[in-house]
């Protein structure tokens, strides 16, 4: 009898390859002041974020967003949002799996502003399993990287997956 | 005021970053981050993914938390290089999250300071929830 694994064929075959994946939105300066207004609540976020007069005094020259912002949300088409590499595995008796944000590693490029279209390609990078409080769990490492419509850097992130 | 260069050396610490979380902090990132995942939402979707106590925060809102921290010792003309971390345990409702950090290295670039710290943010009871690290540029 095979021992009790969550990797599944398609991620063999996906390991390391490159997968282009969604084009944003432009990003808007309402989308910058409100991530920013959430992730600062209940205080009031920098004025970078949200005061366009002000922002032209600092060395940026206009908005930026918060390097976390997420340009992604609220896509409509499918696939939705930015691609997810790290949501993969199966479980043998077919019931869903559970999934939690294990951690991430970005580094940072240029920063997005208001007008920005970022553009996102995605692989998996490898995982291993082991036996937890949850029982067997499978850890899976993934890359996101983005570019602005200038083919800059924006971001790369590796994070990783727990399933369970 | 933003830290300058002349401040900081190995050893110096990041001055605390506190939020307390819950339902209104949580909804708030999930609507701009569109992260509707009923164990943030839900407190029995909470039990059922294996936390008793219920719906607990997200991971991403907790980084959040320690680039705003960053930004804000550093300022407008400061830049966040990198942030990483670890989610290590649940942001559990009504904690006190506190992001505390500490310089563990610094260098010179191109006339710019590089500083790297260790990083972490601490629950209600003072614990560690999510060690990491982050390179920032005076």
């Amino acid at each position: 009898m095979d021992a009790l694994t969550y990797v599944t064929n398609e991620m063999l075959e996906a390991k390391g390859v490159w997968v282009s994946g969604q084009t944003s939105y432009p990003i808007t300066e309402t989308d910058i002041r409100r991530w920013a207004m959430a992730t600062y609540y209940p205080k009031k976020p920098p004025r970078i974020y949200w005061d366009a007069e002000f922002a032209k005094g600092t060395r940026w020259g206009d908005i930026i967003a918060p390097p976390d912002f997420n340009p992604f949300a609220w896509s409509l088409e499918a696939p939705r949002g930015t691609p997810r590499p790290g949501l993969v595995g199966r479980k043998p008796d077919g019931k869903p799996m559970t999934g939690m944000n294990g951690g991430q590693t970005d580094r940072y490029g240029v920063p997005m502003r208001p007008g920005d279209v970022i553009t996102a390609r995605s692989r998996l990078l490898d995982w291993h399993e082991k036996e937890g409080r949850l029982g067997l769990t499978l850890y899976v490492r993934s890359e996101i990287e983005w570019k602005n419509q200038k083919q800059e850097l924006v971001r790369t992130r590796i994070s990783t997956s727990i399933r369970y | 005021m933003a830290v300058t260069a002349k401040d900081v050396r190995v050893g110096t610490t990041l001055p605390e970053w506190s939020r307390k979380t819950s339902f209104a902090e949580w909804n708030r990132y999930a609507a701009v981050n569109e992260e509707f995942v009923p164990f943030h939402m839900d407190d029995e979707a909470g039990r059922r993914a294996g936390n008793d106590e219920g719906a607990f925060g997200m991971g991403n809102l907790r980084y959040a938390y320690i680039v705003n921290a960053l930004h804000d010792w550093i300022g407008d003309e400061g830049v966040v290089r990198e942030v990483g971390c670890q989610y290590r345990a649940i942001n559990q409702k009504d904690d006190v999250l506190t992001v505390v950090g500490e310089v563990t290295e610094r260098s010179e670039e191109d006339g710019r300071t590089v500083v790297t710290l260790r990083v972490n943010v601490l629950n209600t009871k003072g614990q560690p929830t999510c060690p990491g690290h982050a390179v920032v540029e005076l």
